[in-house]
């Protein structure tokens, strides 16, 4: 197996632990504005996309992510397998060359877009895109801009991902389940921004496991970071 | 399963699985693709036949698989109770459906529907299957809900089929089923009541509390809540509020043909359901406007609710033609 494709295998296994483990707390978030079956559905997807992952037999990176996305596509169900999974699948196409910071970036962008068209939100919606917009934007700004490490450049992502789960508190849900609360959703952090944070920083901690370094210390500016404080006024 | 509640059901995990044998145990002309949920008409894909497929959450029978067969469906994917299927059971579903002539999804508007079978789509038609969408969404009573942006579909989906499969059995190419299909959309208003809540088989209790003396109007297909929550009124007042509302939101013109449903959400009795298509016709009458057919049955339920809805769709000489073409199915005959 690559050293990519062991890299995707260890964060896809990574990401089903951390799952698991805050799969109360994800689904506490999910009962207040929704029908609280994000964490259960959420742990069960990722369980099996692991085992998926581990089961192929030398896969390249492409194939391990696909396998992982198609698992979660049909083992989450509801909304959140074909965000999560779909867009995975979808995305998955631009690791064809293997993990490079050049691809990486390439695969980010297209998760996003992909996420956004299927659940036709933007930022300020209340969902997993505010999680999202900002940390692609940033892996990208990191990279291409300020020519910062891969892993520096996650780090980054990770710490803009944190800042936008805080702004979806203080914001109104205008898409995703959340929404036909109204102004009832005000006060609540969304559980999908909530757990796209968590599979970020799996990711970033494989990534430094996989490359022996330390994650790095990053400081959260962006220049997509959403403005809790201005939202609330 | 809660054992207090009496229900003809082994085990809430395996109900739907149990369902679909017993479907294709019933019905002949079906048959369910190997591991999964998926029903297709026995001989799909019909050679030169664009294929009409649906489907959604279950604990709506007749909805969707019984609606399977000449004249109506190609097939429908059934998910768990409330529950869309996922992603890969469209898949396999329009990849079984189709004949290189494409196949029409109809889709009812609630997110997960939408997203998983957009996703299927986008699978299938990189394997070059050509998919036109329509999304139903004839509600009149919710905006936003629960299951959902944008409102809700209901009964009215049921049209849609009937006017689609007829559409694809005439003949007409993948542009012109959509195009009917969309037509009935655009054309059909529904309002839902509940008398009691349903009982989901994994709660095995009340989805939702409605007191003794109270009813829930604007219901969904789910329990979702409603716009408004009143004291019990008699049918014809409970009629009469329901067919307000979607006249209100329709707006048709004096004169203007319709085809009527009074649909049962599962455990009303039909005695019930033709004393409110009574008063319905009345308030038709009222309104100027002329029925030109009147359905009167459970075409989609919400498991042992007790309720109805009231749906009405305007038709042209179009409409009126494919809707009175031949259909052979177990939720609808028509001869």
């Amino acid at each position: 197996m690559s050293g990519d494709a062991a890299a995707i295998v260890a964060a896809v296994e990574a990401v089903a632990e951390r799952i698991q483990a805050e799969r109360d707390h994800l689904t506490d978030l999910d009962s207040a504005i929704g029908d609280a079956d994000h964490g259960g559905n959420m742990a069960r997807g990722w369980a099996e996309a692991a085992d998926a992952v581990a089961d192929l037999d030398d896969p390249d990176a492409q194939t391990a992510v696909k396998t992982a996305g198609k698992t979660v596509l049909s083992e989450v169900g509801g909304a959140a397998g074909p965000l999560y999974g779909g867009s995975l699948v979808f995305a998955s196409q631009e690791l064809e060359g293997g993990i490079t910071p050049e691809t990486a970036v390439a695969f980010a962008e297209t998760y996003l877009e992909k996420v956004q068209d299927r659940g036709d939100a933007t930022v300020g919606d209340q969902t997993m895109v505010d999680a999202l917009t900002p940390a692609v934007h940033t892996f990208k700004k990191s990279i291409e801009t300020d020519d910062l490490s891969p892993l520096e450049a996650l780090a980054k992502a990770v710490a803009a991902a944190e800042a936008g789960v805080q702004f979806t508190v203080p914001i109104r849900a205008s898409k995703g389940r959340a929404s036909y609360l109204g102004w009832r959703s005000v006060g609540h952090q969304d559980p999908g921004a909530t757990s796209t944070l968590y599979i970020m920083e799996e990711l970033l901690d494989t990534a430094a496991d996989q490359l022996d370094s330390e994650v790095p210390d990053v400081d959260a500016s962006s220049p997509t970071i959403p403005d809790a404080e201005a939202a609330e006024n | 399963m809660n054992m207090a509640m009496k229900k003809l059901i082994n085990d809430s995990d395996d109900v739907v699985d149990e369902m679909l044998d017993g479907m294709t145990a019933a019905y002949p002309d079906m048959r369910r693709l190997p591991d999964t949920q998926v029903l297709v008409r026995d001989d799909a894909p019909v050679d030169g036949k664009v294929g009409v497929v649906s489907g959604g959450g279950s604990g709506h029978e007749p909805t969707h698989g019984g609606y399977i067969g000449d004249g109506m469906l190609d097939g429908a994917a059934a998910g768990d109770v409330f529950s869309s299927p996922t992603a890969d059971e469209f898949e396999a579903l329009l990849n079984e459906t189709d004949s290189g002539e494409g196949v029409l999804a109809v889709i009812k508007n609630y997110e997960g529907d939408v997203m998983n079978f957009e996703t299927a789509i986008e699978m299938v038609e990189m394997e070059g299957t050509d998919v036109a969408t329509v999304v139903v969404n004839d509600d009149v009573a919710v905006e936003d809900s629960l299951y959902t942006s944008g409102r809700r579909g209901v009964c009215g989906t049921i049209l849609v089929h009937k006017a689609a499969g007829a559409k694809a059995a005439a003949g007409a190419d993948l542009d012109e089923v959509q195009r009917v299909a969309q037509k009935v959309v655009d054309n059909v208003g529904t309002m839902g009541m509940a008398l009691t809540s349903c009982i989901t088989p994994e709660k095995g209790e009340a989805t939702f509390d409605l007191p003794e003396d109270e009813i829930e109007l604007g219901i969904g297909i789910h329990g979702e809540p409603g716009t408004e929550r009143t004291d019990v009124m008699s049918a014809d007042e409970i009629t009469e509020e329901l067919t307000e509302g979607v006249l209100d939101d329709l707006d048709l013109d004096e004169g203007q043909e319709v085809v009527t449903i009074v649909n049962g959400m599962g455990g009303t009795p039909l005695m019930e359901l033709f004393v409110v298509n009574r008063k319905l016709q009345e308030l038709i009458g009222d309104h100027g406007l002329e029925t030109w057919d009147a359905w009167v049955g459970d075409y989609m339920t919400s498991l042992d609710m007790e309720g109805a809805s009231i749906t009405v769709c305007a038709v042209d000489d179009e409409l009126k033609e494919l809707l009175a073409a031949p259909a052979d199915t177990p939720g609808l005959t028509v001869q």
